[in-house]
């Protein structure tokens, strides 16, 4: 079989899993193209395990550690979405912005664009009192 | 002890004088009149017996003292602390000390209850000092030291009354002005020394007489002269002096008479050979002279202040001395410079005195005052004696001193001088002749308006302090006496005759006698016109233009008058030609830093503080974004790598 | 097997094998589970479509041989990590059917990071390894072989992985609980 059709599946899955990482809105639907980015990974490993006939198959042996892997960071990965759906009522990533640079309109007293940023502040204060809610 | 650790004494001692006062003069008031007039007094003991000791000059064959010892290497060119002390410089450090110890013992009158009297002794005392080292220095380098010293004093001096705005506008046009001069000074005293090889004086004027002589003779001369002229108020530096009346009466008395002016006349006289080698340099110090006298002349006769008087006839008989210097005549130009002394120290501490006594400075205000000369006989008396000598009336000094002044010109003039273009000679004489004439007009003018006033009582404003009045008999001696000396001067001098020549004598004092007569007839008709008007109606005591002036100058000068009193607007013409050009540069400067430097120092700031504000931007919390950033950045790193890999394969 | 040894032989893309067929018509349909998975915006769904991805690919790595791998890819991740994660989504209350912001406003700038990585790294394989073939004709991940091997000489990994599952056990418990009392009353406990 030719190797190049598994390395460009997971390829493929890979990329897939890492567009769902970037866009997707939901954590837990964050943490499933984390799981399929994982996956392509494995399907690398085996075949190329499979390719080169390694006599400790450590192409293997190394698959079922990152599945091991993976399902502890499943397990840890929900515990904490479900920590923070409980602390904050949400679990969407793009809400959750404490590392944010605050907003300080005062700060800026040659800010060409001073009067959006008044605006943003104003929203970025809803949207605290929102998540804080 | 010796006559070199005298001579080193005498300028030592006031300078110590001035550092023990300025440490001393808050915590320890008592000491202060003390210390400031004690140090002076020794030093002029001092002058005199080194004087005594030196006892006499070229005239009489007496070798000039010179000593010098050098502290440090110096490069090239040795600076040395040398003493030169011939006649000249003898005489002069005694008339620096006799006129230095009057001040100080009048300021301990007129300022006794000047809050700054002990700074101000102590920066008299300095100023002396100053005066004394270039008149003893052997050296040119330590000779400009006392030279800027004196710079600085007078500035100080002149900005006693700092309160005032004049004072501190006169302090700095002192100081700017004779810097103006003082830069071309130093660079001619590098040319000149250049030139010689030294800073010694005896180096420099025996190179000057050598037969290679100087290289540039012209050049260090006329950057020499541009120093003197800012020094001695010549024109066209001269205008600093009527301003410098601002400062006290006695500091007026002792730039006028015996330090700073004196030390640019001095330094011509002891260095004249360096001047005579060029007959250019000659020629523009007699125009420098003629100019200077004239023009001061009239200016007096138009002035109202009655130091400005005084101010302008001293730039007048400096312009005596320059005259005769330009002759080739030092003789005669330092007798001048010791008669001038004293008669000009008198009649500025005179002044001090009436000014004290009639409560102003105006003489259209005294010339409304009667019996001012009754509130002030010691002044009265001592000022009329100066004002004679002043006006060159036989058998008084200044006399004997013009007469010489004049006698040189004349020698020159007829071909005798020899190395001296005739008409430098021709110059000197006919200006000479005019400022005589002119000289006893406004002398006459003061005397009259001041002394004859008429109208009401002059104001009472108690007596003077007795060391004012007796400092005014000390100084009138040499008013009166320093004629009877011409027959010994020479000696002391270059050996010339300055006994009076019939010819020059008969002319200047029948000029000076045409001037004082014409002025007093001119003031006759305006006293009666100015009575007539008051009789008419207006009061004495109304605005001084309104009623018909009693002042003869108006009379005399015509249209000129409007133009005298203002200097000639030379001040104008320096505001136009240096002053405006100068703040409209600055102007310039200021917009260009406001508007196009602190532009670049702004957006320095701005550029980073809109970057920073974007990066702040981009620190939105969302953690997708950064992720999304940080992959994109790996991507096109990795497509680099690859496109650099297979290019390279 | 011989027809499998020619077609071996021959390399050719236009001559695939039975397993190359098989394989490339699972690969297409795992990678468009894939994406279903990643833009369906009913959360639920996604869950159901990643399972089948991650069917499909034990079905590719049966193709590949590694047998005792794909039942471990069925046992654990459909059966028990997709499991979790719809535990998840419903503890978290995710809607069901369709909800319109399951894509955050970042989706274009990760749409063209995915392309372009996706570009670079289809690129990259496909120029390393369009001459490569794997011989499939011997079975490479028997569960004996694997067994021996992972016992043999993979145990202490092994063993080290079990203390990393036992570690992540004790943290999603402690994640999970109530910090307070008062909220472990009403609380629904860990999952």
């Amino acid at each position: 079989m030719h190797l190049v059709y598994p390395a460009v599946l997971s390829s493929l899955l890979f990329c897939t899993g890492l567009y769902g990482v970037l866009a997707r809105r939901n954590a837990i639907l964050v943490l499933m193209s984390v799981e399929l980015m994982l996956n392509a990974v494995n399907l690398n490993l085996v075949a190329f395990d499979v390719w080169l006939r390694d006599t400790l198959h450590a192409g293997q042996a190394l698959t079922l550690f990152v599945i091991a892997v993976a399902a502890a960071e499943i397990g840890i990965g929900l515990a904490i979405v479900l920590a923070v759906y409980r602390g904050r009522g949400t679990s969407d990533i793009d809400k959750l912005r404490d590392a944010a640079e605050p907003r300080d309109p005062h700060d800026d007293p040659y800010d060409p664009s001073d009067t959006a940023a008044v605006a943003d502040a104003a929203d970025a204060t809803d949207e605290k009192a929102e998540a804080t809610a | 002890m010796t006559t070199t650790t005298l001579a080193v004494l005498v300028p030592l001692l006031p300078f110590l004088g001035a550092v023990a006062g300025l440490l001393l003069g808050r915590t320890v008031p008592g000491l202060v009149r003390p210390l400031a007039v004690l140090p002076t007094l020794a030093a002029l003991v001092l002058a005199v017996v080194v004087a005594v000791d030196q006892g006499g000059g070229n005239g009489n064959g007496t070798a000039a003292l010179n000593t010098h010892t050098q502290l440090t290497p110096t490069g090239s060119v040795p600076i040395e602390l040398a003493l030169h002390i011939d006649g000249f410089a003898a005489l002069v450090a005694v008339l620096v000390g006799v006129v230095a110890t009057c001040v100080q013992i009048y300021s301990t009158g007129y300022l006794r209850d000047d809050p700054r009297y002990p700074s101000y002794a102590a920066l008299v005392s300095l100023f002396t000092s100053a005066m004394l080292l270039v008149v003893y220095s052997g050296d040119l380098i330590v000779l400009l030291v006392g030279w800027e010293v004196m710079g600085i004093c007078s500035y100080f001096l002149v900005g006693h009354y700092w309160e005032t705005p004049e004072a501190r506008a006169a302090s700095l046009k002192a100081f700017v002005v004779t810097k103006l001069g003082d830069v071309p000074f130093l660079i001619g005293l590098f040319a000149l020394a250049a030139d010689a090889g030294s800073f010694r004086i005896t180096t420099v004027l025996g190179k000057a007489a050598s037969s290679g002589g100087l290289d540039h003779p012209t050049l260090i001369a006329l950057l020499l002269l541009a120093g003197v002229a800012g020094k001695s108020a010549q024109f066209p530096l001269h205008t600093w002096l009527p301003d410098a009346m601002a400062g006290p009466t006695p500091v007026s008395a002792l730039i006028h008479a015996a330090t700073m002016v004196a030390a640019g006349v001095y330094f011509i006289a002891r260095l004249l050979p360096v001047f005579a080698a060029s007959q250019a340099a000659l020629i523009v110090l007699a125009v420098m002279a003629a100019v200077t006298m004239a023009g001061s002349a009239l200016a007096a006769l138009a002035q109202d202040d009655i130091k400005r008087v005084l101010a302008y006839s001293t730039v007048g008989q400096l312009g005596y001395m320059t005259g005769a210097l330009a002759v080739g005549d030092r003789d005669a130009a330092v007798f001048h410079l010791l008669t001038h002394g004293g008669f000009k120290a008198l009649l500025f501490l005179a002044a001090g005195v009436i000014i004290h006594a009639a409560g102003t400075n105006s003489l259209s205000a005294m010339s409304r005052m009667k019996d001012l000369r009754d509130r002030v006989p010691d002044a009265f008396w001592t000022m009329t004696v100066a004002l004679l000598a002043l006006a060159a009336i036989p058998p008084f000094s200044g006399f004997f001193s013009k007469e010489a002044v004049l006698g040189a010109a004349e020698h020159t003039a007829t071909g005798d001088q020899h190395g001296v273009p005739a008409v430098t000679g021709w110059i000197v004489l006919v200006a000479g002749l005019l400022t005589a004439l002119l000289t006893a007009a406004y002398a006459t003018r003061l005397w009259l308006l001041a002394f004859n006033g008429r109208g009401g009582e002059a104001p009472d404003h108690g007596r003077q302090p007795v060391v004012m009045n007796v400092v005014l008999w000390v100084l009138a001696i040499p008013s009166l006496a320093l004629g009877l000396v011409t027959g010994v001067l020479p000696d002391w001098f270059d050996g010339r005759s300055l006994t009076p020549a019939l010819t020059t004598s008969v002319l200047g004092t029948g000029v000076a006698l045409v001037g004082g007569l014409v002025t007093y007839g001119a003031w006759r008709h305006t006293t009666a016109m100015a009575a007539i008007g008051a009789a008419s109606g207006a009061t004495p005591d109304a605005t001084p233009d309104a009623v018909p002036d009693a002042d003869p100058g108006r009379l005399l000068l015509g249209p000129l008058y409007r133009h005298a009193a203002v200097g000639f607007h030379l001040d104008g013409a320096y505001a136009a030609l240096f002053v405006r050009p100068v703040r409209a540069a600055a102007s310039l400067v200021q917009f260009l830093d406001r508007a196009v430097v602190d532009t670049y120092v702004r957006a320095a700031a701005e550029t980073p503080k809109a970057l920073g504000w974007a990066v702040r931007r981009a620190q939105t919390g969302n953690v997708q974004t950064y992720l999304s950033a940080l992959l994109a950045g790996t991507v096109v790193l990795v497509v680099a790598v690859v496109l650099v890999a297979t290019a390279g394969a | 097997m011989s027809s499998l040894v020619l077609a071996a032989d021959s390399h050719g893309f236009l001559s695939p094998t039975g397993v190359e067929v098989a394989f490339l018509l699972v690969g297409l349909v795992t990678f468009g589970a894939a994406i279903v998975t990643v833009t369906t915006k009913q959360l639920v769904h996604a869950a159901l479509w990643l399972v089948v991805a991650l069917g499909g690919l034990a079905v590719e790595y049966l193709l590949l041989t590694a047998e005792f791998i794909a039942w471990v890819q069925v046992l654990i991740y459909v059966g028990s990590v997709v499991v979790l994660l719809l535990f998840g989504l419903m503890l978290t209350r995710a809607p069901i059917g369709r909800s319109p912001d399951a894509d955050s406003g970042n989706r274009w700038a990760a749409l063209t990071v995915a392309l372009a990585s996706a570009a670079a790294l289809v690129w990259v394989v496909a120029d390393a390894f369009r001459t490569t073939w794997i011989d499939v004709d011997r079975a490479q991940g028997s569960t004996a072989v694997t067994g021996s091997i992972l016992f043999r000489h993979w145990v202490l990994p092994f063993e080290a992985l079990s203390v990393l599952l036992l570690a992540a056990l004790v943290g999603a418990i402690v994640l999970s609980r109530k910090n307070d009392g008062a909220a472990a009353a009403d609380g629904k406990g860990g999952h």
